[in-house]
């Protein structure tokens, strides 16, 4: 009588997210009708927007990494039963840790060898940030949906007076830090592959460095004592109890693995895009991580896949306003508003049909394997 | 309400058919319940009788067939339209609101306008008619949450009736209740038949069914397969009905052994999350090659004493010594040190606690142990090695189907608790305690899981075990402490008799007080 688990993985993992797609899109249509636009015209713009062209698709995939760090962070916290909400504020304070790095060591060390520190403070910072919801849940039953989005606008008011007051250029009036040398930035793929007609899309190492972090949380969740460990948390308290893993151990590891993965999306924002910290640089892509790991079912190649969907509105929504003026930026925001929802939120809507139907056929199939 | 005029059927099942996805749960169900009768529905857990009654009761619509009320073809397709139609339903886990006082809880549902006092006021008329009417006297204004479960269940039973129930359904109704509360209630039974109510006693225990139905039906894997006048049937001739060969009853064993004491609890103190004590000074001490049997009625500290023991869960006072580690109870828990020094443990409900219902079987015979040095390979769990391994279990212990993959909540009752004997078994402990080994298990497993346990004490391990059933306890064990409210009521060899240990398990300590 269990609900899950009784579909075929190819309709869980592929039908479902396809028909809560196919929804969405359904009814952003009716929206762009009733503002008097026709929405194939709109449909055409966003697909040519977002890979017509080399630059194109250099900007899906510079957004698509943005969506794999923070969808990985939802992710792996989903795994342990957690929802870390504080994505957005992890991402942002893991900038931090990315941005000081480069501003100490931009001078002195290439590329390559400040990567390796803005890595590792990235994610310290961003995992310090999940640390304290995470410590607050593990002994003191905080919910940590509440404590982190708190910790969000606490995130934002910190970062508005570290850049406004302390890391800012002497003279500037812009709240960010310095641009950092050369030795502080990523290389853009444009310049490391001049032939693949990136135009000038900012799209850069960072996508690989996403690409590692989904081979890194396959493996941490699917193959190792401590995933095992998480994964039985999050699908079975008491059973992990039973099993003698500590509870407090499990929420504040897993929020660390979480914050940091989270904080590593500036890598791809501060030393790969903008080689300075600017304010509030994360823009809500902590917060679309969330539909991105629902819709990606908490397992990476889901993500990458959801995670390049988002990269392709985020892109293609973008040229669609530049090409049909009625269509403006707030209506871009409902079209992605409507996929998280659909993706998201309203993810249980299809199952009860889709799993009676497919139970009717392998009813009819049994039967007839009877007869 | 109509009944009255109709002389046919209380109910009348044709060909009542319901499955969840792939799996037949109720097929081609024929049954006729005769007015003013008792009638039990029997069959292992798992044989379809809780669906079959929530059909009845509109919480599941049948896929086919048709239902007779009263000889009038009815359309349930609520719990409300059962209501309706004149049945009430008295669930295994009570549908009461604890901090309410019985006429609230009595009127819940029934308000009737938005104002209470009017409400409150019928409800308690018809409450005290009720109560004289069938001799179930609760005082009105008691709180619930308060009242012992015997009452607690008479609560619910009078709900129903103030809703006008012709039918009662009672669902696994003595599965909480000692002894002498199942007596009380079979004598309210008596007296709903004899005032023309229809009961219908779901329940797998057949005394109960000997002692109180006029007719009795069978169900076997989702299928009806018997009806008899119990006057003519036996309990052998049910059993047999039941599992479909002949079984059993009895638990072949030589004579104990017991050597030195392996496991030994001391001075034994647990408060629950509320603040109430649910152990108290509870020692105990189990030897070599020797069963020691907890017996009583769940709910009296039993769960708690296994908890502790096992390191689940902290202890307000206590130690525990597993062979010569001496473990203080009242630091943090850790039950992955209780294994680390010999422990086994059979968790009493292998859903919450024994098994991750989402992962594999493999991935469940590993569970608590997955730290083992021999399960990893550098910084990865050794998959191949811990597949290998599994399978073995599973064809040791005879798990169907016998899958390393198939995801734990796929395997039935018996086969579930068998992945986590394995587990448990295998680990060669010196001590194993293990809780209700055959709750909710057909009785082919139970027969194998007896098995093993007698050989685990052959092989002279130490072994605690804790059921509710009394005839577990009284064929296992070589010795029975009975628990009552936390406390440990006395000890009695293997041969006492059922009265004896079932005063104990009421909480009378001396026989002359009965």
């Amino acid at each position: 009588m269990t609900k899950q688990g009784q579909l075929p993985r190819w309709v869980d993992y592929g039908l479902l997210p396809a028909l809560n797609l196919i929804a969405a899109f359904i009814v952003s249509g009716l929206v762009v009708v009733v503002i008097g636009e026709d929405p194939f015209e709109a449909v055409k713009w966003i697909v040519y927007g977002a890979l017509g062209y080399g630059e194109g698709v250099g900007f899906t995939l510079f957004y698509a990494t943005n969506f794999i760090f923070t969808g990985l962070a939802v992710a792996v916290a989903f795994h342990a039963g957690l929802f870390n909400i504080g994505g957005e504020g992890q991402a942002y304070v893991g900038g931090l840790g990315i941005a000081l790095a480069c501003l100490a060591l931009d001078a002195y060390m290439p590329w390559y060898v400040t990567m390796i520190f803005a890595v590792l403070g990235g994610a310290l910072f961003g995992a310090a940030w999940a640390f304290i919801p995470a410590w607050l849940q593990a002994k003191r039953g905080s919910h940590i949906v509440i404590t982190t989005i708190m910790f969000n606008f606490i995130a934002s008011s910190l970062m508005v007076y570290l850049l406004a007051n302390l890391l800012i250029p002497q003279g500037s009036m812009q709240p960010s830090t310095r641009n950092f040398d050369v030795g502080g930035q990523l290389p853009l793929l444009r310049n490391m592959w001049p032939t693949l007609d990136l135009g000038q899309s900012p799209v850069n190492l960072a996508f690989f460095i996403a690409l590692v972090a989904c081979v890194v949380v396959w493996l941490l969740i699917w193959r190792t004592k401590l995933g095992f460990e998480i994964r039985s948390f999050g699908a079975n308290p008491t059973a992990a109890q039973y099993a003698g893993i500590s509870p407090v151990r499990i929420i504040v590891v897993t929020m660390l693995i979480s914050g940091a993965l989270a904080g590593l999306m500036g890598m791809n924002e501060v030393m790969g895009s903008q080689s300075k910290l600017l304010l509030d640089f994360t823009a809500g892509y902590g917060f679309v991580g969330i539909a991105v790991a629902l819709m990606g079912r908490g397992h990476p190649i889901g993500i990458i896949l959801a995670s390049m969907l988002f990269g392709l509105l985020y892109q293609g929504g973008a040229e669609l306003a530049f090409e049909i003026p009625t269509i403006s930026r707030e209506m871009i925001v409902v079209i992605q508003a409507l996929v998280i929802l659909f993706a998201g939120a309203l993810e249980h809507m299809f199952r009860p049909a889709v799993e009676s139907f497919f139970a009717k056929i392998s009813q009819t199939k049994q039967a007839e394997g009877a007869a | 309400m109509n009944a009255q005029a109709h002389q046919g059927p209380a109910i009348e099942l044709k060909g009542i058919g319901k499955s969840f996805g792939p799996v037949v749960a109720n097929k081609d169900i024929d049954l006729v319940v005769g007015k003013g009768s008792v009638h039990g529905i029997i069959g292992e857990n798992g044989a379809g009788k809780s669906t079959l009654m929530s059909i009845l009761y509109g919480f599941y619509t049948a896929d086919t067939g048709e239902i007779l009320i009263s000889g009038k073809k009815a359309h349930i397709p609520d719990s409300k339209a059962a209501i309706e139609s004149g049945i009430g339903m008295v669930h295994q886990h009570f549908m009461l609101v604890d901090t309410f006082s019985v006429v609230e809880n009595i009127m819940l549902g029934a308000e009737g306008g938005a104002m209470l006092d009017k409400g409150i006021d019928d409800a308690r008329k018809e409450l005290k008619r009720l109560a004289e009417e069938y001799d179930m006297h609760v005082d009105p204004d008691a709180i619930v949450g308060e009242l012992p479960v015997g009452l607690q269940q008479r609560v619910e039973i009078l709900k129903a009736l103030y809703r006008g129930a012709d039918i009662l359904i009672l669902d696994e109704p003595t599965g909480v209740l000692t002894p002498a509360e199942a007596d009380h209630l079979f004598r309210i039974l008596d007296v709903l038949r004899n005032e023309g109510k229809t009961v219908l006693l779901i329940t797998h225990k057949l005394r109960e069914i000997m002692h109180i139905t006029d007719t009795v039906s069978v169900m076997r894997r989702g299928e009806m397969v018997a009806t008899r006048k119990t006057a003519e049937t036996s309990m052998s001739e049910l059993a047999e009905l039941m599992v479909g060969r002949s079984v059993l009853l009895e638990v072949e064993k030589q004579p104990a052994k017991p050597g030195a004491p392996l496991l030994k609890v001391e001075n034994l103190n647990v408060k629950d999350e509320r603040g109430v004590m649910r152990v108290k000074n509870a020692s105990l001490e189990v030897r070599a090659g020797e069963i020691l049997g907890i017996a009583g009625v769940s709910g009296n500290g039993q769960s708690e004493l296994l908890k502790a023991i096992s390191g689940i869960e902290k202890a307000q006072t206590g130690k525990v010594t597993i062979g010569t580690h001496v473990i203080d109870l009242t630091g943090e828990c850790d039950a992955a040190a209780m294994r680390d020094y010999g422990m086994s443990h059979v968790p009493e409900d292998r859903h919450k606690m024994g098994l991750v219902n989402a992962f594999s079987e493999a991935e469940n015979s590993i569970l608590g142990y997955h730290r083992e040095p021999k399960y990893s390979k550098g910084l990865l769990l050794d998959k191949e090695f811990i597949r290998k391994e599994a399978m073995e279990r599973i064809e040791k212990y005879d798990i169907r189907p016998p899958s390393t993959e198939l995801k734990a909540a796929k395997f039935s009752g018996g086969n579930q608790q068998k992945i986590v004997l394995a587990r448990e078994i295998e680990r060669d402990p010196d001590v194993l305690i293990i809780g209700q080994p055959t709750r909710g298990v057909d009785i082919g497993a139970i027969e194998y899981i007896h098995k093993r346990i007698i050989e685990m004490r052959d092989a002279g391990k130490a072994v605690l075990l804790v059921s509710v059933e009394l005839d577990e306890i009284r064929s296992l064990s070589d010795r029975i402490m009975v628990m009552f409210d936390g406390e440990i009521m006395g000890e009695r060899g293997p041969e006492a008799s059922e009265q004896e240990l079932g005063l104990l398990m009421a909480g009378v300590k001396n026989t002359e007080a009965a």
